[in-house]
């Protein structure tokens, strides 16, 4: 099984945990953005990500918003997991959350108005997407801090990404512009920045409302395992040849 | 000799699916004749689009799919799902509504779920809920019937109704629409809803040109087709009785009683059986064998409560009328109900659940 790590070389103690960091790094991008997509595989968080992403711009805003709250509150847990006392850690954890959402609302309520007013209640509702929750009990409780502060920045870019994919896919559809209010996130120049690529006589209503972000949802899902399966069968070949040639006849290994 | 081994149910029946959607499709066409006959050629037209849709829609995924798409084309149930919407559709509705809508219902409801026979709704009936939230006005723009227009449309200006929103003589939808006296026509049940916002009684609003003896003009004979071709499906034992027979009788009696609390809100039973698109619901749509109630007592229940929910969808709801609404709630508890009503298994006792 573990051939290759043992022929790794082992020349000192500081390249291992570098190589180990490293290691966990990048398994920690790959779940968060792909393998383990809080939106897309886990299915956290699914009333902000339904509910918000009638623009593309709606999707980033309230993205960015989840993801500063997880790298806050990710980071939070992981530097006080070692005083919290195991059976008062939920409400703690709730604590934490609830007061980086507070930072975060009011931080839009000043800087970004308009798309405060549009994303409404979903904002302080931030602190029930168990997306956040869940990180904090799953990864953030029991890894250092610069760990879980970069789960928390990849779990939230993963969210995002699928909050502006799926926020795109219903603008495009229903509005047919893309970009569309950009400027209440980003600031004025990015007026410029909204595509319209055709102005429908009659907006194709579903993709707007609830239903057709169910559907998206489960497009993307689909999109999701076809993806994988072909990633899978991709790595598997030369494998699967390998094992054919070892004719074994024990049940040991 | 050889025995064919073959599992449960025994009883056979001489028709596969293909022949049954054929025959289905067959008793379903006098209501379209008629209803063309009645209202102009549109429904014919979106017909042709929708089946052309349909069935190059189903050729594509099911290739996609890697199945044998010969096999799913033959045996006619895209052309019955395209017929089907094609009846729902205003008739001079533009023609990609009948595009998105049919390629809704096979890409969508019908294959996205693994084809026919696991579909959990009706897919005529999810794409016309599609169409009718996404496109309310196209889908609301019903004609009057053709002897009370102003304006009549023959094959050629229905096609270019559909296909450029203008007739040949450059009238457009709203002024096709006009009845002899130059107002704008609505469906009967669209009509009385209004009315009755307006704060009239039910027997004045029965008083507009659309009404006749207190039907709608028109949708009493669209009904009456559809009605026969719903009793030849239940002679051919295509159908059981018991989801029309059920949704009509809890329809009619919905109405009765509401109608004799308050007859100056509520319209008479034979009103609300004869108007809209009721008998071709009740034959035609409910009886879905792939998405309706699959025992005897559940198709019961299952008919029942359509009706119960037409009633109540048509009377306090938004929209004019609910078979499609009501189709695809119950099509939702379908599973619940199967789950209560099973059938005992033979050999077992009452409690054996």
């Amino acid at each position: 099984m573990s051939d290759t790590t043992l022929d790794a070389p082992i020349d000192n103690e500081i390249d291992i945990d570098k190589s180990a960091d490293n290691a966990e790094y990048k398994n920690i991008s790959w779940q968060g953005l792909w393998k383990n997509n809080a939106a897309l595989v886990q299915l956290l968080g699914l009333c902000p990500l339904l509910a918000v992403t009638a623009t593309l711009t709606n999707g980033l805003g309230l993205g960015l918003a989840t993801t500063l709250v997880l790298i806050g509150s990710n980071s939070t847990v992981s530097m006080v997991r070692n005083l919290v006392p195991n059976e008062i850690r939920i409400p703690v954890f709730v604590m934490v959350i609830a007061s980086f959402v507070t930072i975060v609302q009011l931080l839009m309520n000043a800087y970004t108005f308009e798309l405060y007013q549009a994303l409404g209640i979903f904002i302080p509702l931030i602190v029930t997407n168990c997306a956040i929750i869940g990180r904090a009990e799953a990864y953030a409780c029991k890894n250092p801090v610069k760990f879980a502060a970069f789960d928390g920045l990849m779990m939230g870019l993963g969210f995002t990404l699928v909050l502006v994919i799926l926020g795109a896919m219903r603008e495009l559809l229903g509005n047919g512009t893309l970009f569309d209010g950009a400027h209440l996130l980003l600031g004025d120049w990015a007026q410029s920045l909204k595509i319209t690529f055709f102005t429908p006589d009659n907006a194709f209503l579903l993709a707007i409302l609830p239903p057709g972000a169910f559907i998206g949802m489960g497009l993307l899902i689909a999109l999701k395992n076809v993806l994988n399966n072909h990633l899978e069968k991709r790595f598997e070949q030369p494998k699967a040849a390998s094992t054919i040639t070892r004719a074994r006849v024990t049940a040991d290994s | 000799m050889s025995f064919k081994l073959a599992s449960s149910p025994h009883q056979h029946s001489q028709r596969n699916t293909a022949q049954l959607m054929r025959l289905v499709i067959w008793c379903a066409l006098p209501g379209l004749l008629v209803q063309s006959w009645l209202f102009g050629w549109g429904s014919l037209i979106h017909f042709a689009l929708a089946t052309v849709t349909a069935v190059v829609t189903e050729v594509i995924i099911l290739e996609v799919r890697k199945r044998n798409f010969e096999v799913a084309i033959k045996d006619s149930s895209a052309i019955l799902t395209a017929l089907l919407l094609a009846v729902s559709i205003p008739p001079f509705a533009p023609w990609w509504i009948s595009v998105i809508g049919a390629f809704f219902a096979i890409a969508i409801v019908k294959q996205l779920y693994g084809g026919l026979g696991f579909n959990l709704f009706n897919p005529a009936m999810a794409a016309y809920v599609v169409l009718l939230i996404s496109f309310p006005v196209q889908m609301t723009a019903w004609l009057p019937p053709a002897s009370i227009a102003l304006h009549s449309a023959d094959f050629l200006d229905s096609l270019s109704m559909i296909f450029t929103q203008y007739s040949r003589e450059g009238y457009s939808l709203a002024q096709l629409q006009a009845g002899i006296d130059g107002h704008t026509m609505a469906t009967p049940l669209d009509q009385l809803k209004t009315d009755l916002t307006l704060g009239m009684t039910y027997s004045e609003s029965l008083n507009n040109a659309i009404f006749d003896n207190g039907l709608g003009i028109g949708w009493l004979w669209v009904n009456m087709a559809y009605l026969a071709g719903g009793l030849v499906l239940l002679k051919q034992k295509a159908i059981n009785w018991h989801i029309p027979v059920s949704l009509l009788l809890s329809l009619a009696v919905m109405a009765t009683l509401f109608h004799l609390v308050d007859g100056d809100r509520f319209a008479s039973a034979t009103f609300h059986l004869f108007s809209g698109g009721i008998m071709l619901g009740a034959f035609f749509i409910a009886t879905d064998p792939v998405s309706a109630a699959t025992t005897n007592k559940g198709r019961l229940i299952f008919g029942a409560a359509i009706g119960f929910w037409i009633y109540l969808i048509r009377i306090f709801g938004g929209y004019p009328d609910a078979i499609a609404f009501s189709v695809l709630i119950m099509n939702m508890a379908v599973p619940l109900i199967d789950y209560y009503f099973r059938p005992r298994t033979y050999g077992h006792g009452r409690s054996a659940r």
